[in-house]
């Protein structure tokens, strides 16, 4: 009895609706907090991913964090240390907590292993969710794969730092690229501080380059002149509204526009222009 | 110590090593027997093994999966939904090595007979689940993946590890000095998807009350004690979905008062 009129009482009514704002309360406290780690816990925007990764977003959540991709680039035939016969060290790597990546997902730095762009392309059909994409690698005609399609990101020359462009002749990246001469070109140039010699500087053609890094390896500065970034962040883009007019194939885009109606139409579209220019204006 | 008093515990650890031990071998050395880790796996270079609650977690943020995966979680959620039960917990996640350890620990030095301050419901893995599907759904990422001290431990073993190995630590001690069987029997929302997912296996552990002594050891050692209900009063089977089917009260008992059975659905 004294304990009963000790504590207030409590309806079964207001029981339920305090449980309910209870539990309510928590649950949209943990969504919060999970959902704020969650969000730091994205990759930085500078990670290059895998061949024929999906973008970025879809990549993080397709991605199951298997490491078949990583262990297929380890364990490939031809990755052997020639003394030790031991494989060498794998081109993507699987996330660490303190890696400015997604914990789990893969990933490659070309300065420590480049992508060796094998032929076969060993990482990508063994990918179980589709986050690497085979057909972003296949050649439609003939439906085999085709390295040449990969676009892991594009190689960045910086103009200060290469020892090319101060007139030392270097051609490690050029000779080291996969591609020679189509990816990377040599642009002849007169050195006028000599006058005599010549620059031979490093030019990255973006519709032929993979992002594979072995130029980024093998440049010989100490912080490489040469590096990989995602193609996001290193291409701009123009914009549909300029056109090449000395390029047979740019200039088809405004065929294919013409007969559709390109006018801007909105508010004002039904005034005439004197009414709107010179609306709110004093004399 | 005899031998039938820990058989189980026994034969768990080998399968729980031997399993590390391939997935590690399928980085290290390439063999094709088990490769992958815990989210998927391939078995034999052929047979795809997949996490459902990884998979559930990505279909929440929207993403269209490849085959593989699918069939994958497909085999999984049978095989236990049928046979295994949660044998997950108990047979093949490496973090119950860990909280095993933490709850001997705590029985050795006697910090399970100090008051209990913290409670937490053992209902909280099912809200996690709910919890990760939300926010899976609302930031675009796996939201469990990213934190799971399961496949961090199970990734560390096979490509080596990082920082996130502190988590296991934290995960010790909590267990140790928090809650017990904290993570495992209250929180991990995975072991919340194979309790519902092996609810109905055919694989259960048994009661004989005839032949139980009410010594109790069964209940001390069981991760999952409130499943154990019936002990001394009723013979049947554990069929609560959160027993692990671990079968340590089994190892325990003296008195052949439990055991492992095939539920029969059809006598009932
Ligand atoms: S293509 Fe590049 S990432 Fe793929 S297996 Fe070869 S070296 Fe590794
Ligand atoms: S194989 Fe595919 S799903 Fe697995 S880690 Fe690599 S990219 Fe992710
Ligand atoms: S990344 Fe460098 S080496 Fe590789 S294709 Fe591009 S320019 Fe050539
Ligand atoms: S009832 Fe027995 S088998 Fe089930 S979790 Fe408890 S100790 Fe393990």
């Amino acid at each position: 009895m004294s304990q009963e009129t000790k504590k207030p009482r409590i309806s079964e009514r207001r029981r339920f609706f305090t449980d309910l704002a209870h539990h309510a309360g928590l649950g949209v406290m943990g969504v919060l907090l999970w959902a704020g780690y969650t969000e730091k816990a994205k990759s930085s925007p500078l990670t290059l991913r895998p061949p024929a990764a999906l973008g970025e977003n879809d990549f993080l959540k397709t991605c199951i964090k298997c490491g078949l991709c990583a262990e297929a680039c380890v364990n490939r035939p031809q990755n052997v240390d020639r003394e030790t016969g031991r494989p060498r060290p794998g081109t993507l790597k699987m996330a660490k907590a303190k890696d400015p990546v997604t914990i789990g997902t893969p990933f490659f730095n070309p300065r420590d292993v480049p992508c060796y762009m094998c032929e076969d392309i060993p990482c990508v059909p063994v990918c179980p969710t589709g986050a690497l994409d085979p057909a972003k690698v296949t050649d439609p005609k003939s439906g085999e794969l085709d390295f040449r399609m990969m676009r892991m990101g594009l190689a960045i020359v910086d103009p200060n730092s290469c020892i090319a462009f101060w007139g030392i002749q270097c051609d490690a990246c050029y000779r080291a690229c996969p591609l020679l001469d189509e990816a990377i070109s040599l642009e002849y140039d007169r050195n006028p501080r000599t006058g005599k010699h010549a620059f031979l500087k490093p030019v990255v053609h973006a519709d032929v380059c993979t992002g594979c890094g072995l130029c980024e390896r093998a440049c010989v500065t100490e912080k490489p002149a040469i590096f990989i970034l995602p193609r996001e962040i290193a291409l701009g883009k123009a914009g549909a509204h300029y056109v090449k007019g000395w390029d047979k194939k740019d200039q088809q885009r405004v065929e294919e526009r013409i007969g559709k109606d390109v006018t801007t139409h909105d508010k004002s579209s039904s005034e005439s222009p004197e009414d709107y220019l010179n609306r709110g204006l004093e004399f | 110590m005899k031998w039938s008093n820990v058989k189980y515990l026994i034969l768990r650890r080998i399968v729980q090593a031997a399993l590390l031990f391939l997935y590690f071998a399928g980085n290290y050395w390439g063999w094709k027997v088990l490769q992958g880790d815990l989210s998927t796996s391939m078995l034999l270079d052929k047979v795809p093994l997949s996490d459902p609650f990884a998979v559930l977690q990505i279909f929440a943020t929207g993403a269209t999966l490849g085959v593989n995966v699918l069939i994958g979680a497909a085999i999984i959620a049978l095989f236990y939904g049928i046979v295994g039960g949660r044998a997950f917990c108990s047979w093949v996640c490496p973090v119950n090595m860990v909280t095993d350890l933490a709850a001997w620990l705590r029985r050795k030095l006697w910090i399970d007979r100090i008051e209990r301050k913290v409670w937490i419901t053992r209902n909280a893995r099912y809200y996690m689940i709910v919890i990760a599907l939300i926010v899976s759904a609302l930031t675009g990422l796996a939201a469990f993946e990213v934190i799971s001290p399961i496949t961090i431990l199970n990734r560390g073993v096979i490509f080596g590890f990082g920082a996130g190995a502190g988590l296991l630590l934290a995960i010790f001690l909590f267990d140790l000095f928090v809650v017990k069987n904290g993570w495992c029997g209250h929180i991990c929302p995975l072991g919340g998807v194979h309790s519902i997912l092996g609810k109905y296996s055919l694989i259960r552990v048994t009661h004989t009350s005839e032949n139980c002594t009410l010594c109790m050891k069964c209940k001390e050692v069981c991760p999952e004690v409130q499943v154990l209900g019936m002990i001394g009063k009723r013979s049947e089977d554990v069929a609560k979905a959160e027993c692990t089917n671990c079968g340590r009260c089994v190892d325990v008992c003296d008195d052949d008062a439990l055991g492992f059975h095939i539920r029969n659905y059809l006598s009932k």
